[in-house]
């Protein structure tokens, strides 16, 4: 998805593609070997992001040549994605269209975002998307003890997957989601190892938690 | 961050943290917090979490433990990227530090 932008901006811009999956690479591998990317495609199994601040996907975050964080996490993508101009087809059961039309409704901003970028690659320190250290400390999420506490939860849950122990990883990748209910990853990530069954194992879907939580929050207006 | 035993050594605690035992204190880059419950052979793995905020989640089912990242604060304490290493497809690993020198753009997603 971000190769054709890496070949744009390369090399003055490097593109570093993370997965959030607790699965591991073979989660990952059919998206990452039809992607074929020249930059670097890393798997993240614990969600060690989620320490910066990362709570959904796709999440860009900008660091410059020093190493420095110019803008912290917030929604990326690279072109609207297809979701966003989709059609409830004719056979579309009531729950399909309601899931299609609020999809349809979800902030996303992809000419912004990646027009901002070409700005600050061009530019540089003077572009007026560069955030100083205080901004960007100023408007990383807060981390309060349960939250983590709840990445604690789910780095024990995704070992204890990898390990056969599903029960148990059931068990953590719960106490995860309670400490974190914000967190989109912990929760998609765990309904994905479930499979079908997840609304029966955790008690919720996507499209409940959005409606209750407001379309509007999924992905937040990005503040360029 | 994963442990296997509720006392490990310092060598461990920083391959797994970043947090190296010192005559200062733990300490991590240029930041330092006092501790003098432990040893080179035998860090506590309790006392460290308290010592550095951090929440310590025990499984006694499985003999794991696990240590969440400081809390209190922000989630970024500082603007400076921390030298996270992540494995790619092959397993081979690649350090966020390798990065400098140019500017970049990491992005997470996911598959689900």
């Amino acid at each position: 998805m971000w190769q054709e932008l890496r070949t744009e901006l390369y090399p003055r811009l490097e593109i570093v593609t993370v997965a959030l999956e607790a699965r591991g690479s073979s989660a990952a591998r059919p998206w990452i070997e039809k992607a074929n990317p020249a930059h670097p495609a890393l798997i993240d199994g614990a969600h060690v992001l989620a320490a910066l601040g990362v709570i959904n996907v796709p999440t860009g975050i900008w660091v410059d040549e020093a190493g420095t964080i110019v803008r912290p996490p917030e929604t990326a993508y690279p072109r609207q994605p297809a979701f966003k101009d989709r059609v409830v087809p004719a056979e579309a059961t009531p729950l399909q269209r309601e899931a299609i039309e609020l999809t349809r409704r979800l902030n996303v901003d992809a000419d912004r975002y990646v027009a901002a970028l070409r700005d600050w690659v061009e530019r540089g320190v003077a572009s007026r998307y560069v955030l100083s250290p205080d901004e960007v400390v100023r408007r990383s999420r807060p981390r309060p003890l349960a939250e983590a506490t709840a990445a604690a939860h789910f780095a024990l849950a995704q070992h204890l997957h990898g390990a056969g122990e599903d029960a148990l990883a059931t068990e953590h990748f719960k106490e995860a989601q309670r400490l974190h209910p914000t967190s989109w990853t912990y929760r998609r990530d765990a309904w994905a190892i479930a499979g079908p069954d997840h609304p029966a194992i955790y008690g919720t879907t996507w499209l409940d938690d959005v409606k209750r939580e407001g379309v509007e929050n999924y992905y937040p207006r990005l503040e360029l | 961050m994963i442990f296997h035993a509720a006392r490990v050594s310092a060598a461990e605690l920083e391959r797994v943290t970043g947090w190296a035992l010192k005559p200062e204190g733990l300490c991590r880059d240029e930041r330092c917090v006092p501790f003098t419950g432990g040893s080179d052979d035998a860090i506590g793995l309790a006392d460290a979490a308290r010592a550095l905020g951090m929440p310590l989640v025990e499984e006694s089912r499985a003999g794991l433990w696990a240590l969440g990242p400081r809390s209190g604060g922000k989630a970024l304490e500082t603007a400076t990227l921390p030298d996270i290493t992540l494995p790619d497809l092959d397993g081979g690993l690649f350090r966020f530090a390798s990065l400098r020198g140019r500017k970049t753009l990491i992005v997470a997603w996911a598959s689900w």
